[in-house]
């Protein structure tokens, strides 16, 4: 079985975000950008299904490609993906903001050319907190999806899936070739070893233009304007339980 | 213009969160619809048909439509949209599950969990776990949305739209359900609760977290809710989690316990009537935002706060 995984570069969650002062967007110079956490979930699954482990028996996946659209620096993320276990990655090189739909169509493209059995995406990235682009990708192909994945049993042609849902849980099965998309308890990453990092130096890396696929990478929505968002101003101390109560009634709440 | 808002519902009833998603269909101006997709939802759709403000439901029944799938919502909306200028669906998982493929059917860019309706195209929502916030503008001819509801009043009721039957999508589809695990609680429903009381990794461990949040959320009617540090150290369920990967709340009196406030907890949260915080930590980012902050011990504090609302008639 063939596992594809779109992995998308972000500034590293560990950052604090900062408004340029003219509103016109997020300031991203000169910080770290990493793999957005949850495609590493995704790159992280992929292995296991491929070496074994987390439920799945090795050899479940037989390759596990990496795919990456953003500008030269991407192919940083790929190798990441690669140093987790990945085999090989692909970059679509585009430049500026692509939004979830374009993205969706490229992979489309991508997945047309690659004919994988099973596409691994995170729930969402970081940075624009979309939380589209596996289910477009899933659209446009007319394949079943399983979004919000907290556990992956692969049984032959079909996936079990858990789905972490408002109010609980909710299992599903869905038909290969499908979409899943990773929530945050579905594995904990591994720390890529260094002799990993070194291999991944090695795995090669195929690069592709929007324009390859057909597709046009205009953005469809305009921001007008980036904005802090609004403070809350900090209240007050109170000293005792006594007081807070007060405080309570006063406000109306109790 | 027409806007066709998507219930979230249970069949039996509609949550609180379809009248408030209304509201900002309104503020976008022209006609509001709302899509009824379940399975012998009679009873919602005839709740859906009282909400202030709504032209008429559209209700589809059937049982490719009782657990609400994506593969079939989208099978239903999609050709709906030729009577529509826009689609509205709540930021719930469900919402977020099924507008996607809406919006790549349509061809068209969605705008994802709008906090703020500034007329009928252009819309503000939250980026970088709410450390930014964008305002946009949608030209395109369809536009798909998820509204994140606690960001909107509900609208009022009393209304009596009319009911219009559609055909529910006939299947077969390449995803089906197995089963569900919902956690069954008595308490109000977190997403929507007046009153929360969550706990952070200072509890220390489920017991404690339990013993020490569910009297307290009793005595206030309050739902239970946690930070993703209390989530992912095992002390409470992953639908406890508020933040920015879990529940955003917005409830009137929200108390925070032993919880330091990381920035993803604060993005589910902040926008709460009124804040308390209780840590022992007198440094944690929580106090630069809770209304009240009480420098505490959470094991004294509590019992302390239950006997003085007690003693305050509560």
């Amino acid at each position: 079985m063939k596992v594809l995984v779109p992995v998308k570069r972000v500034l590293d969650y560990n950052l604090k975000v900062r408004v340029k002062p003219d509103g016109s967007g997020v300031d991203l110079s000169n910080l770290k950008m990493s793999i957005n956490p949850f495609c590493e979930i995704a790159v992280e699954e992929a292995v296991r299904m491929k070496e074994g482990g987390g439920g799945h028996a090795a050899g479940a996946a037989t390759e596990v490609i990496a795919v990456s659209i953003g500008p030269d620096q991407a192919q940083e993320t790929i190798r990441n993906a690669l140093a987790i276990g990945a085999d090989r990655g692909i970059l679509v090189k585009a430049e500026g903001e692509i939004e979830p739909l374009a993205v969706a169509k490229i992979l489309k493209g991508v997945i047309e050319a690659e004919k994988p059995d099973l596409v691994i995406l995170g729930k969402q990235a970081i940075d624009d907190d979309a939380n589209q682009t596996g289910q477009m990708l899933a659209a446009l192909l007319g394949w079943p999806q399983a979004t919000f994945a907290s556990k992956i049993v692969l049984q032959g042609a079909k996936a079990t899936v858990t789905r972490e849902v408002d109010g609980g849980l909710q299992t599903i099965d869905v038909e290969l070739p499908a979409i899943i998309t990773t929530d945050l308890r579905l594995n904990e990453p591994r720390y890529a070893s260094l002799p990993n990092i070194m291999k991944a130096k090695k795995k090669p890396i195929d690069v592709k233009a929007p324009a390859d696929f057909g597709v046009d990478t205009t953005p469809r929505l305009k921001v007008v304007n980036t904005a802090e968002p609004g403070k809350r101003a900090g209240g007050v101390k109170v000293k005792t339980a006594g007081e807070l109560v007060g405080k309570l009634k006063e406000a109306g709440v109790i | 213009m027409a806007v066709l808002v998507v219930a979230e519902h249970d069949n039996a009833s509609v949550k609180d969160a379809t009248s408030k998603v209304v509201s900002a269909a309104k503020a976008m101006g022209g006609d509001v619809d709302v899509l009824v997709a379940g399975s012998n939802a009679g009873a919602a759709a005839a709740a859906a048909a009282k909400i202030e403000g709504v032209r008429k439901v559209l209700h589809a029944d059937g049982a490719t439509l009782a657990k609400q799938m994506a593969e079939a919502l989208e099978a239903l909306i999609v050709p709906l949209m030729a009577n529509y200028d826009a689609v509205l669906f709540a930021a719930s998982t469900t919402g977020k599950n099924a507008a996607p493929r809406v919006a790549a059917k349509l061809d068209v860019m969605q705008v994802s969990g709008v906090i703020g309706v500034e007329g009928a195209d252009t819309f503000v929502r939250p980026i970088y776990a709410g450390n930014a916030i964008v305002t946009v503008k949608d030209e395109q001819p369809k536009k798909v949305l998820t509204v994140q509801p606690t960001a909107f009043k509900a609208a009022g009721e009393g209304a009596s739209a009319a009911i219009e039957t559609v055909a529910a999508p006939s299947g077969p589809f390449k995803a089906a359900f197995v089963s569900e695990e919902m956690a069954k609680s008595d308490r109000p429903e977190l997403a929507s609760a007046k009153r929360v009381v969550s706990g952070g990794r200072a509890l220390g461990s489920s017991e404690e977290f339990n013993r020490v949040l569910e009297p307290l959320a009793d005595k206030l009617g309050a739902a239970v809710g946690a930070s993703r540090a209390a989530v992912d150290a095992g002390y409470a369920p992953n639908d406890y989690q508020v933040g920015q990967t879990g529940k955003v709340v917005a409830p009137e009196l929200y108390v925070a316990v032993g919880i330091s406030g990381a920035i993803q907890h604060l993005a589910g949260m902040k926008d709460s009537k009124v804040i308390v915080a209780i840590n022992k930590d007198e440094e944690a980012p929580i106090f630069q935002i809770a209304d009240y902050g009480l420098v505490a011990d959470y094991k004294t504090a509590v019992p302390e706060l239950m006997d003085e609302l007690t003693k305050a008639g509560v």
